[in-house]
């Protein structure tokens, strides 16, 4: 008998602790990269049971579900229960592009009264609260890795990025967890 | 670090954010196969490459992901405009002209 793949996560055991600082890595998820016109976002809306945000930088959430606005005609949805988007999605006939990327990205959970400050040692974004206000979502970079930064919680982020860059991804944070105590 | 205005997603954002991509407003012919090649170096090949405001094609390759068109003084590296493609060339007065 041949034994099933199985998938683990790429953060596997790494967490940081630290004055003011957690890094831990996000339980897994399913997620949706999601492209539409403005036509099909109502019918996508229903279908996923959320309201697709339609302004830069901003995220819409609802029971564990949320949508990221990244592009004018791009989504990142996750939904931590793993639900199955692609389904979801197959149900609206108006044109659209959904294509299942649980698998190629990971998250990292950035929390604690420091987080603003340990993600600026990577990232170029204005990330005080009046610029990047709890629930904002953007595509920008880390260090040298592109990332989806969603804000939480006022001190809670999340860093989506690609599982090949996970590992830079959590050094990199830890390292600037490190110097800035 | 230098800021860029994006038009996609309405704020300044850091260039590390951004890509060149070229000068703007050129349109490809549209029966390529057809032209001379003189016609064709002249599409594929010449750029003006001014002293002064160059219109760019710029992408927000690690935001929104969008082209967009920029009005740079390549003399003082300012950005004097950026605009949606598809919009027309902004009337530009003052530096650089
Ligand atoms: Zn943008």
């Amino acid at each position: 008998m041949v034994e099933a793949a199985r998938r683990t996560s790429p953060l596997e055991g790494r967490a940081f602790r630290g004055h003011g600082i957690v890094l831990a890595p996000a339980a897994p998820a399913s997620r949706l990269s999601l492209r539409a016109a403005e036509e099909a976002l109502p019918a996508l809306s229903k279908a996923l049971g959320l309201s697709l945000p339609r302004r830069p930088k901003t995220s819409a959430a609802e029971g564990g579900r949320a949508a990221l606005w990244l592009g004018p005609d791009e989504w990142l949805v996750i939904d931590e229960q793993g639900a199955d988007l692609p389904a979801l999605a197959a149900g609206v006939s108006a044109l659209h592009s959904a294509v299942d990327i649980s698998h190629r990205n990971t998250a990292i959970l950035v929390s604690g009264k420091r987080a603003e400050e340990v993600l600026a040692a990577g990232c170029p974004q204005d990330l005080c609260e009046a610029r990047f206000p709890v629930g904002a979502a953007s595509r920008t970079v880390f260090g040298k890795a592109e990332i989806v930064l969603w804000r939480t919680g006022k001190t809670v982020f999340r860093v989506e990025c690609w599982r090949s860059f996970s590992d830079y991804v959590f050094s990199l944070l830890e390292k600037a967890a490190r110097e800035t105590m | 670090m230098l800021l860029i205005y994006c038009p996609y997603c309405e704020e300044e954002r850091p260039e590390l954010e951004f890509r060149h991509a070229g000068e703007a407003h050129i349109a490809r012919p549209e029966n390529i196969a057809g032209i001379s090649d003189e016609a064709f170096e002249r599409y594929f090949f010449i750029r003006s490459n001014p002293k002064g405001i160059a219109y760019e094609r710029w992408r927000h390759i690690h935001g929104c992901a969008r082209f967009f068109n920029a009005a740079r003084d390549t003399v003082s590296d300012r950005f004097l405009a950026t605009y949606r493609t598809g919009e027309p060339k902004p009337r530009l007065e003052g530096e650089g002209q």
